[in-house]
């Protein structure tokens, strides 16, 4: 050996390890067998579970003669109830995009991992797959003794009938997803005829593949590797956000409950030391060692300690949804003190009332105009000026419409090509080009504002009308 | 290099620098070795599916038989089956009107883009706008008629313009004196024009003649450079157009476009510039 290791004083590094000695990282090698415990977090957890009913629910809705909520990705149409969004409407999907991800800031700022904890599909599969698990095999403790055991008929049984149910869970929610973008009944029917076209065999086929992967073997691992969104909401929270947290001025030093000991003798704090909250985390952290990447802040450990605090007799709430602030000073910032959530809150309401913006002055029928560049402008015989235009005219509506085309713009125009009615053919764009011609002396400038529109008669008899600004270019 | 290994149990080479740098031997990841084992798989599925080894001649086809000319072929195909139906419907129609009918003039004015650019737009600019001695399609000034009949005409046959040079026959005064009036717009009034017989070709009210193709004089267009109108007309009256005895002459000549371009596509060509704006 070299004296360069001589130098370093060993007992230094050994602290130095000591000090990271309790961050036992899970990287997979264990299975997180967690235990289930009754409670009010447990209960408000099927709630927010159950929001994912609409998922699976959601495709059989109808509206008219079609699905109510249909992502018809090949003919470019997002069906939205009564609303049909196409190509023109997307900017509208970047804020909604931005809607959410604000969302998303915003109640992790506030109170943490909400997102993570009680709404993700990860969480919630994987809650589900586990519940099938603690059905068939029953306890953390029998299942940890099952995965031991040798393989006999008895853990076959068991292990093919949970893996057979993982399955058709699997098999629902790939059918339930592509049913969002297919009609739900038209996909069923081709599904038991066997006839589903390779797009539809593929997706479905992912998700199979993804939901019991992911929710049957992977787990918490995900939530520690793979997802993103898990290491961005960890910046996201702050000394005021409230998070589920573990009181260490109450609970410290921890110390096991001695038989026949009186409370006022007690010279330690009041945690007891059972683990419980480690046991029914579905991540298999200890929030006693404070916030940290593994945790989803799920909120079952509450529970748990509520229920062993409630044995003991001393008070709820050594576990419990506390900012690091108000743990540190006794109390916290009001919410609406604190910057961010204003901030937040601020470009939430920005990209909402962009959305409901849009959604109200979704047109039926939305004119477009390029102006031809090539040539800028042309000189007629008679001195004057012609410009040439491509209107774009986009008809939402499923029967064609009448529209006429008029122009608004410099003295003494004369737009020629439009004389005719044009008819907006369903669902499309149409295209028609035309030419509008101003006297030279009329034109005040290089360039000028013109307006185009076009109006036409709706099925029952509504005007729908559009218009847009162009520019008319003249010489210098 | 140490003979005596002093890591015993440890899964190390035997290979150690520096007393304590040794290189291990352990084994690739196994997430890592299934990867690889299933690219090779994968190499050798997409042989025998796809053309892949190259011989001397010739390479291995695959047994699925794609090719990229193939691949090509499908997509011309998938093209075409589109095009046929408007080209079957056009096929049998005049220019005329194929510009009748709303459909047909549009799927026309699309596919034509092309041909314009191959054939047309060399001279008179990719938007008709005309170049430095060419004419200007998008505007209403034709010199041989602004029909539909008449572009399919000047297309299939070519065009070529014709003007005696003056040079030789009016005094010096008397060109500045016809110039100036065709800048003023006041040459169908001048003495000059009966006199020197302009009208002859240009007509008596000076307003040209479609079927001569000689030049409207009132209008606004000018054939050739208008940066400086006066010294452009003098020189045209002066020089002539095409004129055989003047090697400074005007130079005006549409090439005949029978032999490079079908009937069909003159057909569309016709259609394709009459829609840019000028068509009468």
């Amino acid at each position: 050996m070299s004296d360069v290791q001589n130098r370093i004083p060993a007992t230094s590094v050994d602290d130095l390890y000591a000090e990271a000695g309790h961050w036992h990282i899970n990287t997979g090698e264990e299975t997180i067998h967690a235990k289930r415990m009754p409670g009010k977090w447990r209960s408000i957890k099927w709630w927010a579970n159950s929001f994912w009913l609409v998922f699976f629910l959601g495709p059989y809705l109808r509206w008219d003669d079609r699905q109510a909520v249909l992502f018809d990705i090949p003919s470019r149409q997002f069906h939205i109830f009564g609303a049909t969004l196409l190509p023109q409407d997307f900017w509208m999907l970047a804020l909604l995009l931005l809607f959410f991800a604000i969302l998303l800031a915003v109640v992790t700022a506030v109170a943490g991992r909400v997102w993570c904890g009680f709404f993700c599909f990860q969480t919630i599969w994987t809650d589900i797959y586990t519940w099938i698990e603690e059905k068939l095999e029953g306890s953390p403790q029998k299942r940890r003794k099952l995965e031991k055991a040798p393989w006999d008929l008895k853990k076959i049984k068991v292990k093919s009938l949970k893996h057979f149910l993982w399955l058709i869970i699997a098999v629902i929610t790939g059918i339930s997803f592509t049913a969002w973008f297919t009609d739900a009944f038209v996909l069923w029917g081709e599904l038991l005829s066997l006839q589903l076209g390779m797009v539809s065999v593929t997706f479905i086929g992912m998700f199979i593949l993804g939901t019991y992967i992911l929710a049957g073997f992977m787990r918490e691992q995900t939530c520690f590797w793979l997802c993103p969104y898990a290491r961005i909401q960890g910046v996201m929270i702050d000394k005021t956000t409230v998070l589920p947290t573990y009181d260490y001025v109450r609970g410290e030093p921890r110390g096991r409950v001695k038989k026949g000991q009186r409370e006022e003798d007690r010279a330690t704090g009041d945690c007891i030391d059972c683990n419980q909250c480690v046991a029914v985390c579905p991540t298999g952290v200890d929030i006693r060692n404070g916030q940290q990447e593994g945790c989803i802040t799920c909120a079952l450990c509450l529970d748990a300690c509520d229920s062993v605090m409630d044995k003991v007799g001393r008070p709820r709430g050594l576990i419990r949804y506390e900012s690091q602030e108000g743990l540190d000073t006794g109390h916290s910032i009001p919410i609406l003190k604190r910057p961010r959530v204003w901030v937040y809150g601020f470009i939430l309401l920005a990209s909402l009332s962009g959305i409901i913006y849009g959604l109200s002055t979704l047109d039926s029928i939305q004119l477009k105009v390029l102006h031809d560049r090539q040539p800028l402008f042309v000189m007629q015989s008679d001195g004057s000026i012609q410009n040439k235009y491509r209107l774009k005219m986009l008809n939402k509506l499923k029967d064609p419409v009448e529209v006429t085309i008029t122009a608004s713009g410099p003295a003494g125009l004369i737009l020629v090509g439009a004389e005719k009615t044009v008819t907006l053919k369903p669902g499309t764009v149409s295209g028609r080009d035309v030419f509008v011609r101003v006297p030279r002396s009329n034109l005040v400038g290089e360039s000028q504002s013109i307006i185009f529109y076009i109006e036409g008669a709706g099925d029952s008899n509504q005007i729908l009308k559009s218009k847009r600004e162009s520019v008319f270019i003249g010489p210098r | 290099m140490s003979d005596k290994n002093p890591f015993p149990g440890e899964n190390n080479t035997g290979h150690i620098w520096d007393d304590n740098i040794r290189e291990l031997a352990n084994p690739i990841p196994r997430w890592w070795m299934i990867g690889f084992w299933i690219s090779i798989l994968w190499v050798v599925g997409y042989g025998v599916l796809y053309p892949m080894i190259p011989g001397s001649n010739d390479h291995t086809k695959g047994v699925t038989g794609w090719t990229q000319i193939g691949e090509y072929q499908e997509g011309l195909d998938q093209v075409e089956a589109i095009r046929g139906k408007f080209e079957e419907q056009i096929k049998d129609l005049s220019a005329a009107e194929i510009l009748a009918d709303d459909g047909l003039s549009t799927y026309t004015v699309a596919s034509a883009r092309v041909l314009f650019g191959d054939y047309c737009a060399a001279c008179h600019g990719s938007g008709g706008q005309g170049g430095p001695g060419f004419p200007v399609l998008a505007d209403d000034d034709w010199l041989y008629g602004g029909k539909i009949e008449n572009l399919v005409q000047t297309i299939t046959n070519g065009r070529r313009g014709m003007m005696t040079a003056q040079g030789a026959i009016l005094k010096p005064e008397e060109v500045d004196t016809l110039a100036q009036a065709i800048v003023d717009g006041t040459i169908a009034e001048e003495p000059l024009f009966k006199t020197k017989a302009c009208f002859a070709c240009h007509g008596m009210d000076a307003k040209g003649n479609p079927a001569l193709g000689s030049a409207n004089l009132t209008d606004a267009i000018w054939r050739f450079d208008e940066d400086d109108k006066l010294a452009s007309a003098k020189y045209t009256i002066i020089h002539g157009v095409n004129a055989a005895n003047d090697p400074k002459t005007r130079q005006a000549v549409m090439p005949s476009f029978k032999d490079r371009l079908s009937e069909g596509d003159i057909k569309k060509l016709a259609v394709y510039v009459y829609k840019l704006g000028g068509g009468q």
